[in-house]
């Protein structure tokens, strides 16, 4: 087991190095850098840089070295000093930007995570057992819309509707009297009463996805000789279900940290713009119109990190719960 | 002595006792039926799937007909309507004796101006007539971008008069006609997309599924390390990389390069597996021991084996991209004015006080989202199950 | 009811364990309606085994399935009564309700149940221990220690080797024989007085056949259980069986006491099934060709490593399928190459075409043998053109009809694919060749417009055949050819294959696992055990006087159809 979990993060190095390089490419990939926009807009204004400031800047942040230079430079930093760089349009170090806003992305990911685990699985059970029954039907309908509603348009929709039938502004994590409010359970309760809708919102593709992927393993499952192994030995028809092709239909669900985490961490992107959440989303969103680099890079970095790491913990959870995957 | 059962008259039976469903079928017909037929004839049984593959085609129809089938151009400003609510088509007319007579029409507006904020509003006004009617002679219009036009699908008789059934935006620019010039930039990128991804996909996949290796190893890494990133967070990035002052043309094929780079690697998954598994099919090994080269094992053996599966895969595929289009021109980094996509006309949806004088800005871009990713997505299942006719 | 009263003749009333009148199950396919069991009806009596033969098709195992109620969703019963017998008042099993108590208290309790496949029929990732301690405390309520306890002695009267370990671990990590005795240890863990075994050794190879066999009957002997044994081998019957059930198409043909059955069969179809056996077990009677001049084809030192990459990159040799294997192929002769699963087989086969790479040794292959010509061409050496001039001569037959057909693909184009690449037809005249072909295999010219699912197993393999045969071969490779195929078929498939050397004049490498099928169709065989050739002689010699210990043990413990002389309980075992 041990030797298995080595395996698994050695494995994980050539990845993590690809998407901090590809974060890097990305964020490079605008004609000119954050000071030519800067001297675009001074020049607008009437305003003119002095060349030699701007040599000045330019030699400070190494803008004129090769990309792979500065892409070096940026990953020692974060390697050595967790140093992510400069925000420029922030004027402050990128690392006291990110992990408020990172942290609240993974918090909602994880409550939306948790939606779509309670909601899925009995859904899903209820969809393989009963095959074909009325609910199955209304089921499978809900989940193709789930699937096919764009995040976005859910939480626009939401929006509408809470704005127009209750009179409720539904955006953000707080509401205002809140926002700066040292915890409390007043504040806790109110930041409930707010992520149900972001949870809602990037959880129910999730959801219907994962609804889909129970309901065809199990079926695969219950017609596994197993099970009437099982079920010649005299169990009740819910132990049969529950203790054996469960057993293994559930496997999905612990991978699903694996390829539902990415997608929730897009989800809650996209969302927090329209909802405006306090997460990366919408600051990234300015960062990358504003071609702030070294913030923008910093994001895209740290959720491909996430999600890996997410891969990570679903594939050491797998081989906990599955003895194949153990031994071999 | 052995105990011979009462059967034994009809013991040399020659296959297991089978009965039709219902009197009069064949239970043998599909026997001689080749792969398509088999294909088509599950594709066809599944209802639900047939009727998402006619809206889809509706979807494509309309795109492909969008200057003759939308009331006015999209661009074109009534100052004097913005945020004309939609009207409805009615085909009868009572005159002052109260006769009824058949006339298509809508009904006009009326004004009203907030005596504070001095801003207008309109509502339907029952007692204008503003008739209606077929292959009238609108706003000239280059069909598509060659011959010269005036006739249209449907529109008011008399071309000053509004007609705006699906209401209007904050400019006065018709809804209905900005929605079906949309449809065909929308759906457009969906196929495009795929088109792209699918050779990305296939090609890296078949090579990576064919010569294994260490061909095999680099593209998978690749595979991990794209399908890792966050799409959306990616997708950003990469659109942002726009400059601005690209032409709308160009924008648009970018984006849709965009949307595909990220999308062919659930494609080049697919392929690369079931290319592994087919190498391993016994008749594949027969191919080559017939003498087949590599090629002609590939091409006459292999592929037309994944095509179904392919065709399937890739239905799923073009949603996705819909909705990546939509997501990118939404938030202002994808296309932009003056192209009109779903996603653009979405963006006049983000303020929710607008959404709320008029909703139907909202409704309707999203309704045509909604509707076409969903009938993707029932037409795939459907293809899907279809595909491989021999399974079980 | 005529039946009815036939059955109970030989059977004192209080001695009846279970009884089936009349029992009918229909499928409700997509496509029509399958009639999967008709009419079927038997008793089972405490201390006899009633076989249940068939091929495959033929509703035995669905009917099993019946006496438990646990047919799938598309089946359903739609007549019969099943009636168990015990020590109160007998109950209709057919009239209680789908999954109530009562039918959960028969089921485990009262009649076990042994599939096929170990592997699939226990559930993978709880330990075996935990899925036997489940059953005891569910019908014998025990507590947990009394059930753990009651696990290892289970498993030690299955001869599970340290039991109390054992009982820890998953089914993958059991050998298959060892997997379908926990199997067996869970069947008979609450001491039913019904014993159904569907099919129990078809997974496993002959001597483990022989060992599992041997223990299902003590078993039923010391617990005086009645046994329903189901079975397509007949002569696993006739080890066995006290009495058989004849099953086809869904129906009893024919039923009664073992010996009768196979010595005086009633019905035709029972007749050609015995025929079809018993001829099996006797060799062909033809000269062996001539082994003086040089040899057709020659294997010399041959090896084949399963290597495994370590994570360094290094590789390193996990399995050495075939080790140092050396044979010979004279024109017109019959190889025979026997073994179990993972002898090695297989490989070898493989090797000889070059699908896979020998790691070691070489291929010698002589074209001009038939006519004293020893020139040697190197196979293992040949570049891409030549391999593919050597493979128009040494052609394969696949063991599974199913699978090495393309199913996208009509048969004109499967059988006339070779000759298309080869160039050597086209247009009609690639047509006519294809419809002579199809002639020389025994099916009509209008197969050519069909697809391969139009057709059975036993056609598909002739299909395959005459695939081989189109680009006029000098030896046929056969892998198993006809181990998927129900014994009637398998003998027509034979006697075409015989026929098709003496006209064409081939020369056959037979790969198999089945020894009487090897007896009838071979002049020499080789047989294989772990990796290695370990005698060779020809076929008679080998079947009659083998001379190796593992030979031996391999030959005394195939089933003999012939309840008269018993052959696996007198069996050799070999130790290794």
């Amino acid at each position: 087991m041990f030797g298995y979990v080595l395996k698994r993060i050695v494995l994980m190095i050539p990845t993590m190095i690809g998407i901090s390089f590809i974060a890097f490419f990305i964020i490079q990939l605008p004609p000119g850098d954050y000071l030519t926009s800067v001297i675009a807009s001074m020049s607008d204004s009437g305003q003119d840089m002095h060349p030699d400031e701007v040599r000045r800047i330019r030699a400070l942040y190494g803008l004129d070295e090769p990309m792979i230079v500065q892409y070096f430079k940026w990953i020692t930093g974060i390697l050595l000093r967790g140093d992510f760089g400069y925000s420029f349009e922030w004027g402050r170090p990128v690392s006291e930007l990110i992990w408020d806003r990172m942290g609240a992305t993974l918090a909602v990911s994880m409550a939306s995570l948790l939606f779509v685990w309670i909601v899925s699985l009995p859904i899903g059970v209820y969809s393989a057992v009963r095959r074909h029954s009325i609910g199955d039907h209304v089921f499978t309908l809900f989940g193709f819309l789930g699937l096919a509603i764009p995040n976005f348009i859910l939480a626009l929709t939401l929006m509408y509707v809470g704005y127009k039938y209750m009179g409720q502004s539904v955006g953000g994590l707080y509401s205002p009297e809140f926002v700066g409010a040292p915890a409390s359970l007043a504040k806790f309760w109110d930041l409930l009463k707010h992520l149900w809708i972001p949870v809602v919102v990037i959880g129910t593709s999730g959801t219907a996805s994962l609804i889909r992927i129970l309901r065809a393993n199990l079926t695969d499952e219950l017609s596994k000789p197993y099970v009437i192994t099982a079920r010649a030995k005299g169990l009740p028809e819910h132990q049969v279900i529950m203790r054996y092709p469960l057993r293994i239909a559930l496997n999905p669900f612990v991978s699903a940290i694996g390829w539902v985490l990415p997608q929730l961490i897009s989800g809650v992107t996209i969302t927090a713009i329209v909802l405006n959440l306090p997460t990366a989303g919408p600051l990234l969103l300015r960062a990358l119109v504003a071609q702030d680099m070294y913030l923008a890079g910093s994001f895209i970095l740290l959720m491909g990190i996430l999600t890996l790491i997410g891969m990570l913990i679903s594939d050491l959870l797998l081989a906990a719960l599955d003895p194949r995957i153990r031994f071999t | 002595m052995t105990l011979v059962s009462h059967y034994d008259d009809l013991a040399e039976e020659t296959g297991p006792a089978i009965s039709p469903l219902k009197p009069g079928d064949d239970p043998d017909k599909i026997a001689v039926a080749s792969q398509w037929q088999l294909i088509r004839a599950r594709f066809f049984a599944n209802k639900v799937a047939v009727v998402a593959g006619i809206i889809v085609l509706l979807f494509y129809f309309v795109g492909l007909f969008a200057e003759f089938l939308a009331p006015t151009i999209p661009s074109k400003a009534q100052p004097r309507f913005t945020y004309a609510p939609p009207q409805s088509l009615a085909f009868f007319v009572e005159d002052a004796e109260g006769n009824r007579r058949f006339q298509l029409h809508v009904k006009g507006y009326a004004m009203s101006v907030d005596p504070e904020s001095l801003r207008r509003s309109f509502t339907i006004d029952p007692d204008k007539i503003v008739p209606v009617g077929f292959f009238v002679k609108g706003e000239p219009y280059k069909m598509w971008g060659v011959f010269e036009m005036e006739r249209r699908l449907l529109g008011a008789i008399n071309k000053r008069d509004p007609m705006n059934l699906l209401g209007t935006d904050s400019l006065g620019r018709d809804l209905l006609s900005r929605v079906i010039y949309g449809t065909r930039v929308s759906m457009s990128i969906g196929l495009i997309g795929v088109a792209s991804s699918l050779i990305i996909g296939t090609v890296l996949g078949a090579l990576s599924g064919f010569y294994g290796g260490w061909v095999d190893l680099s593209v998978q890494r690749l595979i991990e390390i794209i399908s890792a990133m966050p799409t959306i967070p990616l997708w950003l990035g990469l659109a942002a990389a726009i400059p601005i002052t690209w032409s709308p043309l160009k924008v648009y094929f970018v984006i849709t390069l965009i949307v595909s780079l990220l999308a062919w690697t659930g494609l080049a998954r697919e392929v690369r597996g079931r290319f592994f598994a087919l190498k391993g099919e016994d008749f594949v090994t027969a191919a080559t021991l017939d003498g087949s080269s590599q090629r002609r094992v590939i091409f006459r053996h292999i592929l037309p084996s994944l095509t179904s599966h392919i065709l399937a895969v890739v239905t799923l595929a073009i949603p996705t991209m819909i909705v990546a289009e939509t997501a990118l021109s939404f938030l202002g980094i994808g296309l932009k004015a003056p192209v009109v996509s779903w996603g653009v006309l979405l963006q006049d949806a983000q303020n929710i006080r607008t959404v709320a004088t008029a909703p139907w800005l909202l409704i309707w871009p999203c309704l045509a989202v909604v509707v076409s990713v969903l009938s993707f997505n029932f037409l795939g299942d459907g293809l899907r199950d279809a595909a491989d006719p021999y399974g079980h | 009811m005529q039946q009815t009263a036939n059955i109970h003749e030989h059977t004192a009333a209080d001695d009846l364990a279970l009884t089936v009148r009349n029992l009918s199950v229909d499928y409700h396919l997509r496509s029509h309606i399958l009639h999967a069991v008709r009419d079927v009806s038997f008793d089972l009596v405490k201390g006899r085994t009633l076989a249940l033969v068939g091929e495959s098709g033929s509703g035995k195992s669905v009917t099993a399935r019946a006496l438990l109620r646990i047919i799938d969703a598309p089946a359903q019963v739609t007549s019969g009564e099943i009636t168990l017998f015990g020590p109160d008042a007998p109950l209709r099993v057919d009239e209680m309700g789908e999954n109530s108590r009562e039918v959960r208290a028969i089921r485990g309790k009262r009649i076990g149940l042994i599939f096929q496949e170990p592997m699939s029929s226990l559930s993978p990732v709880r330990t075996i221990g935990a899925q036997i301690v489940e059953s005891l405390r569910l019908h014998r309520k025990m507590t947990v220690a009394e059930a753990k306890a009651e696990t290892v002695n289970l498993l030690r009267q299955v001869e599970i080797a340290q039991p109390e370990q054992m009982a820890d671990r998953y089914t993958f990590e059991f050998s298959g024989g060892m997997r379908q005795r926990a199997m067996i240890a869970m069947a008979l863990a609450c001491d039913p007085e019904v014993l159904i075994a569907d099919e129990p050794t078809t997974a496993l190879d002959v001597t483990t056949q022989a060992e599992i066999m041997d223990l299902i009957a003590r078993l039923q002997h010391q617990r005086g259980m009645a046994m329903m044994l189901i079975t397509h081998d007949l002569g696993l019957v006739a080890e066995m069986a006290d009495d058989v059930a004849v099953m086809r198409f869904g129906r009893i043909v024919e039923q009664g006491p073992t010996d009768a059955i196979f010595h005086d069969p009633q019905t035709a179809y029972t007749r050609r099934l015995i025929d079809a056996t018993m001829r099996l077990e006797t060799g062909h009677n033809r000269p062996p060709p001539p082994m003086d001049g040089p040899p057709l084809l020659s294997a010399k030192e041959v090896s084949k490593y399963f290597g495994e990459a370590t994570w360094r990159g290094k590789k390193k040799w996990g399995i050495t399928a075939v080790d140092g294997v050396s044979l010979d192929l004279w024109p017109g002769e019959n190889l025979g190459i026997v073994g179990e699963s993972g002898s090695g087989k297989t490989t070898l086969g493989k090797m000889l075409l070059r699908i896979v790479e020998p790691s070691t040794g070489k291929v010698i292959w002589r074209p001009g043998a038939g006519n004293g010509d020893a020139a040697e061409r190197d196979v293992t050496a040949m570049p891409k053109e030549a391999l593919k001039g050597y493979r128009r001569a040494v052609r394969l037959v696949f063991q599974d009809p199913f699978a090495s057909l393309n199913p996208r693909m009509t048969v004109k184009q499967v059988v006339g694919d070779p000759l298309i690449v080869a160039g050597l037809a086209s247009g009609s005249a690639l047509e006519d060749r294809v419809a002579e072909l199809l002639d020389m295999v025994g099916l009509p010219r209008d197969a050519m417009e069909r697809y391969p699912h139009a057709f059975s197993g036993g056609q598909r393999q002739r299909i395959g055949i005459a695939r081989a045969l189109a680009l006029d071969p000098e030896i046929i490779i056969a892998d198993e050819a006809t181990s998927a195929l129900d014994v009637s078929i398998r003998a027509q498939i034979l006697d075409l294959l015989l026929d098709l050397q003496k006209r064409l004049n081939l020369s056959f490498v037979f790969i198999a696992h089945d020894i009487s099928v090897v007896r009838y169709f071979c002049d020499r065989v080789a047989v294989m055990h772990r990796g290695k050739i370990v005698e060779t002689g020809t076929a008679e010699q080998i079947i009659t006087d083998p001379q190796h210990d593992y030979t031996q043990s391999l030959i005394s413990a195939v089933p003999n159809p012939d309840p008269r002389n018993k052959r696996m309980a007198s069996r050799i075992r070999f130790a290794s």
